[in-house]
């Protein structure tokens, strides 16, 4: 388990570093449409900055009480991404295909811009989660033995 | 041109310097900053997701990765004992480097508008996507909609990821 760092540079610099990355992962996401970036960009970016709330505060400290909530949206991301494809099955067309997206109001191409942002922000939270999930698995201490006693005992 | 060729050599001696430093810790964080220079080469041709992609994943999170796995290691395991070089690499390697210098010379040159990769399909999407799908960005356009299949089973590859990570090192863990 990951102790927090006990610098008052390093906690101090943290607490306005890591909301500013995840605003800036935000921003990455919802504007990868227009310029570069994405949802998988985003979706790094977001979990570097709850990967470093980690390493600064401690697995156990209230402030990384995001990224221990996100793990439960384990799977979320991918089935927004696949729950698009599937109203697409539902509206009468392909899989994936967005111009069969029942949105009331909308022109084709809009239907699309919609599809994008949808299956975009999928990608950035199974990211997001997957690199919170891989960071907290290898922050669990390697003592195998003690924790397979007490599990048995 | 200026800026091309000190970041050719910096790559160079990055991917040079991972491989040869003895510490585990120190060729990482040279591992790190090579995919930084990689990245500002791909800015630097204009693939600017690339750059992105390259800067975030290759140096931020998986140089925390590699850090995260080497903390759980012990210390004898991070210092690397090598074994000497066998004299048919020494032979074997300049000269398939050759090979392929002698096969890199026969490819199209950069930004050549008669190369088969701008005039196939490239120009479909360059054209039609804003029509298309109101997406300025083109990159985002052919990943997310012309080829979402393909993003869709990435997304499977890390969510697989995920869970195999979390099956492997939470042993007994809540």
């Amino acid at each position: 388990m990951i102790q927090p760092h006990d610098s008052a540079i390093v906690r101090t610099l943290g607490r306005i570093i890591i909301p500013v990355s995840q605003l800036f992962g935000i921003y990455v996401l919802m504007f990868g449409q227009y310029g570069p970036g994405g949802g998988f960009v985003g979706g790094v970016v977001f979990a570097a900055s709850m990967i470093m709330a980690i390493l600064i505060f401690g697995v156990d400290s209230t402030d990384s009480n995001l990224a221990r909530k996100i793990l439960h949206g384990d799977g979320v991301g991918l089935l927004i991404f696949a729950g698009v494809g599937g109203l697409c099955l539902i509206g009468g067309g392909q899989f994936l295909n967005y111009s069969y997206l029942q949105i009331p109001n909308l022109d084709e191409p809009s239907q699309h811009f919609v599809g994008i942002l949808l299956t975009q922000i999928g990608v950035a939270v199974d990211v997001a989660v997957t690199g919170v999930s891989i960071a907290i698995s290898l922050s669990f201490e390697e003592d195998v033995t003690r924790s397979e006693e007490a599990s048995n005992g | 041109m200026a800026i091309e060729i000190p970041l050719l050599i910096l790559l160079v001696l990055t991917a040079a310097g991972a491989i040869l430093v003895k510490d585990l810790i120190a060729a990482v964080l040279i591992l790190g900053s090579y995919s930084f220079a990689l990245a500002l080469v791909w800015a630097l041709v204009g693939a600017v997701d690339v750059a992105f992609v390259e800067a975030v994943v290759g140096a931020g999170l998986a140089t925390v990765f590699f850090l995260l796995t080497l903390f759980r290691t012990n210390e004898k395991d991070r210092q690397i004992r090598r074994p000497p070089v066998p004299w048919t690499a020494i032979v074997g390697l300049p000269l398939l480097g050759l090979l392929l210098l002698f096969g890199a010379g026969d490819l199209p040159t950069f930004g050549d508008v008669n190369s088969p990769a701008s005039t196939h399909i490239s120009p479909v999407y360059l054209e039609s996507s804003l029509e298309d799908t109101r997406t300025p960005n083109v990159v985002t356009a052919v990943l997310m909609d012309y080829r979402s299949f393909d993003t869709l089973v990435e997304t499977i590859v890390i969510f697989t990821a995920g869970i195999a990570c979390a099956l492997l090192l939470r042993k007994g863990g809540s």
